[in-house]
């Protein structure tokens, strides 16, 4: 019964915003304005609804609320919170760049580790962080996710992963481009290992982020409207001169052309992974 | 200095350059060509087949750019379709179960960057490419004989040996990508090719590649006659080594920060 409800819309976003609830409003609360529906939602609705706008609309999510979100209350222990990037082509402006991630994130880097409990079963999971430099994987994202991946092999462990992503980290250069070799054979030992690796794909998952762990998921869901590709849309209409097809790499045109599972709603995460992980412990 | 980097990049993409096709009818014999995906289609940008290596088969896979205006628009500017991806790792597992080795020639500028090629799962192809060639059992050498560009390159180059030639290029990003992106302006593409470590002697300092070849005969039978000496070595060496998919796992696994493994 349960595999029934993927059939059903997730939300009011897949039904096209029609059914969104009027906005309840206090005088001079914070509001943060939608992107689809354009209103102004007060900060503590959304806060009370894991950011997500009335209509369907996702906002971007830190890391660690999306851990916090999918973790068993309590039980989410960090590993890997050392690693971080260094400057290893002394490229201009980077070193600047990551002060100021750090800053903005709150993060060290722009992936958060480590394992949990979800609905009792014990996982790895890692959740990459927007907030640092809009997830870019470079040497330091690269060696967190292989650790934890082998970390996962060595404890028999399935492995849950929040992307976000606009690709590798070009400051780092060809060290970055080698992480997407590094991460996918550390994904593929623990596929072999039979262990389940279950990523979620959120706005953006881009490059060669995509064009790796993404992308190498037993079960690869999305969140709904999430931009999910290899090369960029902009780059994809200057290259080719062409208009894109109306909703070109949203999470729903990918997975009508099979390469997602599921779209899950941030409201439904929780209890799809339990799912999920409950079918697969044995 | 920056301008040294990025006349490498201009080099690197002259058409005149031989392209994959050319080294693979001058270092083996007896190639025949094997097309299509079984999935969908068939990408001229990428030619494989199997080949000999003097009385050995080989697995021969190459992007190829083409030469004239005309080929060069039919090989997709040598920037691969997921069909050709997945074609590659269709030879490739073809490869494995005859115990073939593998050998690549790389020259792209990239994926090929498209609506279709997004529609049918270019990030997909990359991936499986990068995944399954992690634990091939036989021995895999990749040459970069041109443009390296980002995963479209890396996607046939997960090796256990990767060769480059000296005027060729490796690259996360193209210098004009790189520099349209960080400083919105990509005339600056000299600035940016410095800034990325592109050229043969960086990738090789980086550990990225393991050995730099000349090309001071390039084109000429010599120099395909020393690369030709050269695979047949390294894939002797190479078969006779009993844990070869570690080795080409720790070949990755130690680039960029190597963190403190978890005991089991």
């Amino acid at each position: 019964m349960a595999l029934l409800n993927f059939l059903k819309p997730k939300n009011q976003l897949e039904e096209g915003g029609r059914t969104a609830a009027p906005v309840q409003r206090d005088e001079g609360e914070p509001e943060k304005n939608c992107p689809n529906c354009h209103k102004d939602i007060p900060l503590s609705r959304l806060w009370a609804n894991q950011l997500v706008c009335p209509c369907g609309y996702h906002f971007r999510m830190k890391a660690r609320q999306r851990i916090h979100m999918a973790a068993d209350k309590g039980t989410f222990a960090e590993l890997y919170p050392e690693i971080k990037s260094g400057d290893p082509l002394e490229f201009p402006g980077y070193q600047e760049k990551l002060d100021t991630a750090c800053a903005a994130s709150g993060e060290g880097e722009a992936v958060v580790c480590g394992t949990a409990q979800i609905g009792g079963y014990g996982c790895c999971i890692f959740a990459m962080e927007a907030y640092f430099m809009m997830g870019s994987m470079g040497s330091a994202v690269g060696e967190k996710i292989t650790l934890l991946f082998e970390y996962a092999i060595a404890h028999h462990l399935p492995v849950i992963g929040y992307i976000v992503s606009g690709g590798a980290r070009m400051q780092e250069g060809l060290l970055s481009l080698m992480q997407m070799a590094k991460t996918s054979a550390a994904v593929k030992r623990h596929s072999d290992a039979g262990l389940l690796y279950i990523a979620v794909l959120t706005n953006p998952t881009t490059g060669g982020v995509t064009a790796s762990f993404a992308m190498e998921a037993d079960i690869i869901l999305a969140e709904p409207g999430a931009t999910i590709g290899f090369a960029g849309p902009r780059v994809i209409e200057q290259t080719t001169g062409k208009s894109l097809p109306k909703g070109f790499q949203k999470a729903e045109f990918v997975q009508q052309h099979g390469f997602i599972d599921a779209i899950a709603g941030r409201r439904e995460q929780k209890k799809l992974f339990e799912q999920l992980l409950r079918m697969h412990a044995h | 200095m920056s301008q040294d980097a990025y006349r490498k990049v201009r080099l690197a993409r002259d058409n005149g350059r031989p392209t994959g096709v050319d080294y693979i009818k001058n270092i083996f014999q007896d190639f025949v060509e094997f097309h299509g995906d079984r999935r969908f289609g068939d990408d001229a940008a990428v030619v494989g087949g199997i080949a000999l290596l003097n009385d050995s088969p080989v697995t021969v896979i190459a992007t190829e750019k083409g030469h004239s205006v005309k080929e060069r628009a039919m090989r997709g500017f040598g920037a691969p379709s997921p069909e050709g991806y997945r074609k590659a790792l269709r030879l490739m597992k073809q490869a494995e179960k005859f115990g073939r080795p593998i050998v690549c020639f790389v020259d792209t500028s990239g994926a090929q960057c498209g609506i279709g090629a997004e529609e049918r799962g270019q990030g997909q192809a990359i991936a499986e490419n990068l995944m399954e060639m992690s634990t091939l059992c036989v021995p895999v050498i990749s040459i970069l004989i041109g443009e390296g560009g980002s995963g479209g390159a890396l996607a046939l180059a997960v090796a256990d040996r990767v060769w480059m030639l000296r005027g060729a290029v490796y690259s996360v990003i193209s210098p004009e990508g790189c520099a349209s992106i960080l400083w919105k302006d990509s005339a600056r593409a000299p600035e940016a090719a410095s800034c990325l470590k592109l050229t043969a002697e960086d990738a090789k300092a980086l550990g990225v590649v393991d050995r730099v070849l000349s090309e001071k005969d390039l084109g000429e039978s010599e120099f395909y006659d020393r690369i030709r000496t050269l695979l047949e070595k390294e894939i002797r060496k190479l078969s006779a080594e009993p844990e070869l998919i570690q080795k080409r796992y720790d070949r990755f696994r130690k680039m960029g920060i190597r963190g403190k493994e978890e005991k089991p």
